[in-house]
């Protein structure tokens, strides 16, 4: 069993008519995902790459049973779809949309809440990479071959630093269980700490690795956790160390507004919780493999 | 993206924040005369800038005469304004603010932000106002009041009652300030702003709140909706570069160092940055080219980081997922055969079609420095970049 998405994941894909979604959709399925069907207002009855395509994400899961979404809507509309999709009885959504308003996301957060814990969607992203759990399934559009099946979760907030990281274990034949991109954004549908809190409960997974950056308090929050609750090793490493403050480093999350925010002070706090810190980005595949022979 | 201090209060204004009256001038001589226009003997003319700390910088002034008030504005306009939140090359004064002066009796910190914890809105106020926040949290944290806003049914007047008593104001002005409180918000949560501050926010010697300062941002991804917010853009006080890059689609960072990045992915391009200063260089700048870049948008990539003097090498670092390495490597090639580029260029590729990439490279017959490791990359560029001076400066010895 892996976190999130496994073979079984009946997956739909909301705005798979447009181009990216399209050229998504076939890499996912080539890679053996389960893709049962689309979602597009007004485009019903249509097929794409094979699968039928619904008005609306109630009636997709009605008909083919899915309990997974990758969301491709442009970001005007990506909210209401994310909505769409809790209110539809979607278990797990991942969000790959970039530029979707700040109060939007609220409001996305807000509305969750009506949901009893043990009904709420489970949301990762927005502007993320995805989900892979290498060799079962793939929820996103990272390439597929640079991830072997392993025993590392790695938690990402960037797409191709996490690329960076899974191709740096290949090399060395270290394989990951699964991979998570909880997304650049400032409000987010699942944070650090909400991750390492699956991969704790999972067998398949046996060190974690973080991989962070400048802006916002998520990391901070991670090492309180991780101290209190986690007791399978973690490794992390924080980008921007070179990064001015006050300034917007793409992502729209990656600012150092505050203190505890830049790279080396997350670096000191997540030191101080016990996590094995990579001290730069070309080591973190080395320091993960010396975590896991010393585990 | 940020607005002038006088555009965020005449939309706060719109939202029942009351402001003193003031007028906005292009010259020293219409500034002479907004302040008759005004009247009364006293007034403040303000540098408008995109940047905090105006006052200790010079770019406030208290005026009593309309000579007096030409001559503080004349030298300020064509100025640049350095404060601590501009870095050392300041920005530049092209408008100034008059207002007619008041008395104050209290000064109050007043933000709005979005707090990244609880995901809401977050209000936070201090009794200590005039002072930065920053320095407010250091000196008096006990002054500080804080309250989260429910996105559902927004700023409810207790909990605005509740700020207003906890800053010590007395009956009578509490519910002036409940206004000014539901103002902010509702301009706050209308226009999608990113902050709101207000910093003074003053109790007036005859008794009122008044918006002595204020700061507004708003969120770049809202901006669609909101086409009276976006037509605020002054871009006279951004980096000519790094709106030149907005304007193209790529987002960048100007800094410092001689080693240009050329990169995709906002992570992996702030991680390239660390490991050149790790192999002894410095990053002259934060890009990320974005998925799906095209030949031409590299080439363009390239145009931007060449247009910062201070470059001496650039690095390419790729790791294609949604991008493919060979229209990377195409683009390269085309901005080395069009820029005539005569610094060292470092290509690392990696992911979907890396050899393809690889291939159109070393065909090219272009004297590009190829490698495998993001480490290797950065080692080489910054190697290439020492050689290259120390060439140059043999040259010059040799002269």
């Amino acid at each position: 069993m892996s976190i999130l998405l496994d073979r079984e994941s009946r997956v739909i894909v909301q705005g798979i008519t447009g181009r990216m979604a399209r050229f998504h959709t076939k890499d996912m399925i080539k890679y053996g995902t389960n893709v049962v069907g689309g979602v597009v207002p007004g485009k019903g009855g249509e097929t794409v790459e094979g699968v039928p395509v619904f008005n609306t994400v109630k009636e997709a899961v009605a008909a083919t049973g899915a309990d997974a979404s990758l969301v491709f809507v442009p970001p005007p509309f990506a909210a209401d779809s994310i909505m769409e999709a809790a209110d539809a009885g979607i278990r797990y959504c991942v969000c790959i949309t970039d530029g979707i308003p700040a109060q939007d996301m609220i409001r996305v957060k807000r509305y969750m809440y009506r949901y009893p814990k043990d009904k709420r969607m489970v949301l990762t992203g927005p502007n993320c990479a995805g989900t892979i759990s290498p060799g079962k399934a793939l929820l996103g559009i990272m390439p597929g071959h640079i991830y072997l099946p392993g025993h590392v979760g790695i938690i990402g907030r960037s797409g191709t630093l996490g690329y960076e990281a899974a191709a740096q274990l290949k090399e060395r034949g270290i394989g990951v269980s699964t991979s998570v991109g909880i997304g650049g954004d400032p409000i987010n549908g699942s944070s650090f700490r909400d991750i390492l809190e699956r991969f704790e409960q999972d067998e398949d997974t046996h060190v974690i690795a973080m991989i962070g950056e400048i802006g916002g308090p998520q990391e901070a929050e991670a090492a309180a956790f991780i101290s209190d609750h986690i007791t399978k090793p973690v490794i992390a490493y924080v980008a921007g160390l070179t990064a001015p403050k006050g300034r917007t480093m793409g992502h729209a999350g990656a600012i150092i507004s505050a203190f505890g925010e830049s790279a080396s002070e997350k670096v000191e706090i997540l030191s101080a919780a016990g996590v094995t810190v990579a001290e730069n980005p070309a080591v973190i595949g080395e320091t993960i493999a010396r975590v896991m022979e010393a585990a | 993206m940020d607005i002038h201090e006088y555009q965020a209060k005449e939309i706060l204004a719109n939202f029942g924040v009351d402001v003193p009256p003031g007028g906005l001038a292009y010259s020293p001589e219409q500034a002479a005369y907004r302040a008759r226009e005004l009247g009364g003997d006293k007034w403040i003319v303000k540098a408008q800038v995109h940047a905090g700390g105006r006052g200790k910088a010079g770019g406030v002034k208290l005026c009593d005469s309309e000579n007096d008030m030409y001559e503080a504005c004349d030298a300020m306009f064509g100025r640049k304004l350095v404060t601590h939140q501009t870095g050392p090359e300041g920005k530049g004064i092209y408008r100034v603010y008059v207002e007619s002066a008041v008395q104050i009796d209290r000064e109050i910190y007043l933000g709005f932000v979005l707090d990244r914890s609880s995901q809401r809105v977050m209000i936070v106020a201090s009794s200590e106002g005039g002072m930065e926040i920053e320095e407010i949290s250091e000196q008096r944290p006990d002054s500080i009041v804080r309250s989260i806003v429910e996105p559902a049914v927004g700023l409810q007047e207790f909990q605005a009652r509740e700020i207003a008593f906890k800053l010590g104001l007395e009956a009578g002005l509490v519910q002036h300030m409940v206004r000014t409180l539901q103002g902010c918000y509702a301009a706050f949560s209308e226009l999608d702003a990113t902050m709101v501050e207000i910093n003074p926010l003053v109790i007036t010697g005859d008794n009122r709140v008044l918006a002595l300062d204020a700061k507004m941002s708003f969120d770049d991804n809202a901006l669609f909706r909101h086409p009276q917010i976006a037509e605020l853009r002054d871009k006279s006080q951004e980096d000519p570069r790094e709106s030149r890059a907005a304007d193209r689609g790529l987002s960048y960072v100007g800094l410092d160092g001689n080693i240009g990045c050329i990169v995709n992915g906002a992570g992996l391009a702030m991680a390239t940055m660390d490991t050149i200063k790790l192999a002894g260089g410095e990053p002259a700048n934060f890009l990320d080219i974005g998925g799906g870049a095209s030949p031409e948008r590299v080439a363009k990539a390239f145009r931007l980081v060449l247009s910062d003097q201070n470059v001496q090498a650039i690095l390419v670092n790729i790791f294609a997922g949604i991008n493919r390495c060979d229209w990377v490597a195409e683009g390269v090639v085309l901005a080395l055969k069009e820029l005539d580029i005569d610094i060292p260029v470092v290509v690392r590729l990696a992911g979907t079609n890396v050899e393809e990439g690889q291939k159109i490279l070393a065909q090219s017959g272009l004297p590009i420095i190829r490698a495998t490791t993001l480490m290797e990359a950065a080692e080489r560029a910054v190697g290439a970049w020492q050689n290259d001076l120390t060439q140059a400066t043999r040259m010059m010895a040799l002269k």
